[in-house]
């Protein structure tokens, strides 16, 4: 990671009110950075998932804590591709998380619940969680893909 | 979100709009429910075609709508779905489950 440039910085309380804030916000963001309206709804839908999964299961519905989230411009590396990205990443002092809970559940099982993770690993590059110092970070991260003029054309 | 609902014989029509999410969810699915389980309704349908957003907790709320459909025995039909609504259903692979249909003259005809 060569360049790493901060975009945005936010600490909101753990109000489930306060989602409808940060996807505004995020969305234009994500416009801005170049993704198309697609990959902007996917970056949206995986940080609204993953902020929701903080507010439920790490602070346990308390919606006086704090979450923090930065936005920063990378240089990404995905599986096949690479070039500028957008990493978020999520902080919370909440309970841990349980990785057995992380590994999402079987698509076919239909019933309510548990699609939260399945929607952030469908829609995000890279998906990492760690814990230190009594804090969980969840790092998301989404490759702009740019569309390069064929040769010829 | 703003919820209201029609009643057209033995029909609910729920229209929803703006966003289904974390906040909002609780609201929709104890409407939907009420419907259902409650009030007993032959035919719960849902119009969709001013959500602008939702997430998995209202894509929640409908499974749970529609598994409280199947244990009356009546039909939760949804349609108008927009752009954004059709994506999540896909992504959560669901969408398959539903009745879906483009506009209310299908969804309440007999």
């Amino acid at each position: 990671m060569s360049r790493s440039s901060l975009l945005l910085k936010m600490e909101l309380r753990s109000n489930p009110e306060m989602l409808c804030v940060v996807r505004n916000a995020l969305g234009e963001l994500a416009a801005k950075f170049g993704f198309s309206e697609a990959e902007c709804r996917a970056v949206v839908l995986a940080v609204d998932e993953a902020l929701t999964n903080i507010i439920r299961h790490a602070y346990l519905g308390d919606p006086e804590r704090t979450i923090e989230a930065s936005f920063r411009r990378i240089l990404g590396q995905g599986d096949s591709r690479s070039g500028d990205a957008l990493e978020i990443v999520l902080e919370d002092s909440g309970v841990t998380a349980n990785p057995e809970k992380m590994c999402g559940r079987a698509l076919e099982d239909v019933r309510p619940g548990g699609l939260g993770l399945h929607f952030i690993r469908e829609s995000m590059d890279t998906v990492e969680f760690s814990r230190s110092n009594g804090r969980n970070q969840l790092r998301l991260v989404k490759i702009l893909h740019v569309q390069r003029p064929q040769k010829g054309s | 979100m703003k919820i209201s609902a029609r009643h057209l014989d033995k029909i609910t029509i729920f229209d929803i709009s703006g966003d289904i999410d974390l906040a909002t969810s609780p609201e929709f699915r104890k409407a939907l429910l009420r419907e259902l389980r409650e009030l007993k309704m032959p035919r719960v349908v849902i119009n969709l075609g001013a959500v602008r957003y939702i997430d998995s907790s209202g894509v929640a709320s409908l499974v749970e709508g529609l598994k409280a459909s199947r244990d009356i025995g009546s039909r939760l039909i949804l349609f108008g779905l927009n752009r954004t609504v059709r994506e999540v259903l896909q992504l959560s692979r669901l969408l398959k489950i539903f009745e879906v249909y483009e506009n209310e003259e299908q969804s309440v005809a007999p």
